[in-house]
């Protein structure tokens, strides 16, 4: 059940050495991402540079930065927990249980990250402006933030041997146990990868928080933007801590036992169990999640257009312009970003060492900085060394990428991580060519994880708020940026539409990864074969 | 594995070339400007209305617009970051101070003097690198149902006092707040206005730090809070979005010259880096003119236009029956001292 036994029995098919060499190139191109990645660090330090100690000092050291800190510390340590409990059970419940109309589940449960978090601030201020502090940040961020560990997880799901499962419960172990024991040391690096993205993600949140009344150290930058951009990149400097940390926490974590499967344990198909007298509350409970993620915010722009008095809703045209240029700058930071992690991850899975696991590790740091510090860093950038890209859609898209790379790279490790690598080498001893078995073998193989992670980015992309306004071609209008221009005018009623249609395009994700799931059978009776 | 860096590099190609495409079509389209100049604005004031400022100059001197908006504090940092090889030519804002931060850093280009006529001199920037183009009042919103308008403060100094405890809500991280702050440290000194300051957020506590003035005025309207500091267009374009009859709650002036009865000004500037410099001094010049002015004071945004001769909306109390205090854009400056003192605070 463990990678030792799976990765000892069988003997390389080919000589160690050309192993080595095709592993450096991964190496040093992972190393170029990386640098690439943390590049928003560096004008991080300058600027606290040019800020000087005094400043941090008088920034950092008040009585405010504690209530800052503690707070959040203590919403990580609730939202982490509450959304890997809800992410995990929903993950099992449309993976593993017989499921009325699994498939629009599995469409409605990823729903909530495409709804702004401004959108789900406003509608519980709304609904209850008492509604204030670490609960309804906790609430609000859970709801938003629990499919970020319900895809990778499901993913896993997909992908873990049932079989193995099965083996303890005829051993004589409770279902609780086999759980706990079996299927979450399966899932494990899908959860702690989740869960890490998860508190980076709350770590640079900001629309939300400001809404609900909660502070943090974000908020707290975005405060202090309007005295002095230097010092307001110092106050990073916490956050980047926060994130090192959290991040050397992960790894201590994440390192016990590792889960790979052999081809001679090839996964059959999975025997859903059927849930019996326990479907209706089920159901319950996975609509409670929809109305309260889902429900509730659609419901508060329904009620803003409808109660608008103003009939300046805006014209088709302009909301088909903006869906376009929504589409097109998220679906391709998508895909860059998918690119740019599938050699983070294969150099990270395919043989672990300090060096390697520091150049994966270090890819997560930029989450944790928030959306406008990463937006300036890039025009810094671009302005003094690339400025024939600077505003254009080449800059933005890479934006994207950089800000939600590690959404990716957690997605994509989880299937590079179930994947054995020996298929690959029986692929080519069978005469085929590389192209041929990395498109027949090993992209079959991880392509859950890889739709999974342009899907999560994807997602998150139509809703960015902070670099879009910064980075975007002039004159170029997205959902997010329409809806901002409207909202802050407090033209609620004609804002609406383009909220509504950024959580109505999240559908169309949702909706692919069903589709693939459903044509996973076929892959996955290919794959037995060679075994 | 050769057969995955392979394919990697093939994944690797396809994205870049994707990319490309998508980067090469849109810069092309914009260059494609069949000769006639094209601006670059950089807007911090409301959408709407500086969109249709835009459209008439262009209609009016066929000079194209393209408009950035983004907050005023973040595309100040951007022209700080952009620095001599900013493509904008001409920054609008909602608020004085931004501009004269950018001109404190040399980064602004002297306004036509023909420009700065059309307008109060005072209330533009004195090095006239900067001109004001509307003014907002600072104002009281209270909720109808829960305070009477003679129960009301006339002067700010009295919302510190406890008996509003609980009744008020503060957004002081919006820039309207500041030449509030600055004004009562002027009139009164430092640690007065410290003192009322802490008053203020101890009477807001737990709505010490709403994000913005949208919030305020519809809270108050809501009547989750009794009452707010706000400029007076945000209470007269919650009334649009609403309707009259869902309205419930009124504006409050303070007493006449009260170091919280001011007037905000709104200013644009134009960049020293632009290549535009010509067309940016039109711009600056139309926008400031009775054309101009005018189809400021007819938009949705309910500011006062300051240009000479140019009445604001019919809704708004005549211009000339404001009695502001004497407190002005060269006593705001950057804003420093009020930042500091909110900061001392922990209002920020």
């Amino acid at each position: 059940m463990t990678s030792s036994t799976a990765t000892a029995a069988p003997a390389p098919l080919r000589p160690l050495r050309a192993r080595r060499g095709r592993a450096g190139w991964l190496v040093y191109v992972s190393i170029v991402i990386a640098l690439g990645l943390l590049s928003p660090l560096v004008l991080v330090g300058l600027d606290a540079r040019q800020a000087g100690w005094t400043e941090i000092h008088r920034v950092l050291f008040r009585a405010r930065s504690q209530r800052l800190l503690v707070n959040t510390v203590e919403l990580s340590v609730v939202v982490v927990t509450a959304a890997a409990v809800i992410g995990t059970a929903a993950a099992w419940c449309t993976e593993r249980c017989v499921l009325p109309l699994r498939r629009l589940w599995t469409v409605f449960l990823v729903l909530p990250i495409a709804v702004p978090d401004f959108v789900a601030g406003y509608a519980w201020h709304s609904i209850k402006p008492t509604f204030t502090g670490l609960w309804a940040a906790a609430l609000v961020m859970t709801l938003s933030t629990y499919p970020l560990i319900y895809l990778p997880v499901a993913a896993a799901l997909r992908r873990a041997d049932p079989g193995v499962d099965e083996v303890a419960r005829s051993l004589g172990l409770g279902r609780a146990a086999t759980f706990l024991r079996v299927t979450v040391p399966q899932i494990r690096p899908a959860l702690i990868g989740g869960s890490l993205v998860v508190v980076l993600t709350l770590l640079s949140e900001y629309g939300a928080f400001e809404i609900v009344h909660f502070q943090t150290f974000t908020t707290e930058i975005f405060t202090e933007f309007q005295f002095d951009q230097a010092a307001a990149s110092a106050l990073s400097v916490p956050l980047v801590l926060l994130g090192l940390l959290v991040l050397t926490g992960e790894s201590r974590v994440g390192r016990r036992g590792r889960i790979s499967r052999t081809a001679s344990q090839a996964a059959r198909m999975v025997r859903r169990r059927r849930l019996g007298y326990t479907t209706a509350p089920v159901l319950a409970a996975l609509s409670a999640l929809i109305a309260l993620a889902v429900g509730v915010p659609i419901g508060t722009l329904i009620y803003w257009m409808q109660r608008s008095e103003r009939s300046t809703l805006p014209a088709a045209a302009t909301v088909g312009k903006a869906t376009w240029a929504t589409v097109d700058y998220s679906a391709l930071g998508a895909l860059v970003a998918v690119a740019l992690a599938l050699p983070i991850a294969i150099m990270a899975v395919r043989r672990a060492s300090m060096a390697r696991r520091l150049i994966e590790r270090s890819t997560y740091l930029t989450q944790s900085l928030p959306g406008v510090v990463i937006a300036l860093s890039l025009v810094f950038f671009s302005i003094r060394y690339a400025y024939p890209l600077y505003q254009t859609s080449l800059l933005l898209i890479a934006a994207y990428a950089i800000l939600h790379f590690p959404l990716a790279l957690v997605c994509v490790k989880v299937s590079v991580v179930q994947a054995p690598p020996r298929l690959g080498d029986i692929g080519r001893s069978l005469g085929r060519g590389p192209a041929a078995v990395f498109a027949r073998v090993t992209l079959p193989l991880i392509a859950p994880g890889l739709i999974a992670g342009f899907c999560l980015v994807f997602l998150t992309a139509t809703t960015e708020l902070t670099a879009t306004l910064v980075l975007a071609p002039t004159g170029v209008h997205t959902l997010a940026t329409q809806f901002w221009a409207y909202q802050s005018e407090a033209a609620y009623g004609a804002a609406a539409p383009y909220a509504l249609v950024i959580i109505a395009l999240a559908a169309l994700p949702g909706a692919l990864l069903g589709l693939w799931f459903d044509r996973e059978r076929y892959s996955r009776l290919a794959v037995q074969e060679p075994a | 594995m050769r057969n995955t860096s392979l394919a990697l590099r093939c994944l690797a190609v396809g994205a870049a070339a994707a990319v490309l495409a998508t980067g090469c079509s849109s810069s092309s389209s914009d260059s494609s400007g069949n000769g006639s100049q094209t601006i670059t604005l950089y807007n911090a004031q409301h959408e709407q209305t500086t969109d249709a400022l835009a459209t008439a100059f262009t209609k009016q001197t066929g000079i194209k617009v393209k408009v950035r908006s983004n907050g005023e504090d973040v595309l100040t940092a951007q022209l700080e970051q952009e620095g001599s090889k900013s493509p904008a030519d001409v920054f609008y804002t909602e608020n004085s101070p931004w501009l004269a931060q950018l001109d404190e850093k040399h980064l602004l280009a002297p306004i036509d003097a023909a420009s700065l006529q059309q307008v109060p001199a005072t209330d533009s920037a004195s090095t006239g690198d900067w001109i004001a183009v509307s003014a907002r009042v600072s104002v009281l919103v209270y909720n109808k149902d829960k305070l009477t308008a003679a129960q009301l403060p006339t002067s700010i100094m009295d919302l510190a006092d406890p008996k509003w405890k609980g009744k008020l809500e503060l957004a002081p991280a919006e820039t309207d707040f500041w030449p509030i702050v600055s004004s009562v440290a002027k009139t009164y000194g430092d640690a007065k206005a410290l003192a009322w300051l802490k008053g203020l957020k101890s009477n807001a506590a737990p709505n010490d730090n709403i994000p913005d003035n949208e919030t305020v005025v519809s809270d108050v309207n809501k009547g989750t809070a009794e009452m707010g500091l706000i400029n007076h267009y945000y209470f007269y374009r919650l009334q649009t979005e609403m309707g009259k009859p869902a309205v419930h709650s009124a504006l409050s002036f303070f007493a006449p010259h009260d170091p919280g009865y001011l007037l905000d000004i709104s200013g644009a500037g134009i960049l020293k880096s632009s290549k535009h410099l010509a067309a940016a001094q039109k711009f600056v010049a139309f926008i400031t003119s009775a054309a101009g002015q005018t189809i400021l004071a007819n938009s949705d945004s309910f500011e006062y236009p300051i240009g000479d001769h140019v009445a604001a909306s019919p809704e708004l109390p005549p211009f000339s029956s404001l009695q502001p205090s004497s407190f002005s854009v060269a006593d705001l400056g950057t804003g420093e001292d009020a930042k500091t003192l909110l900061q001392e605070a922990q209002l920020l």
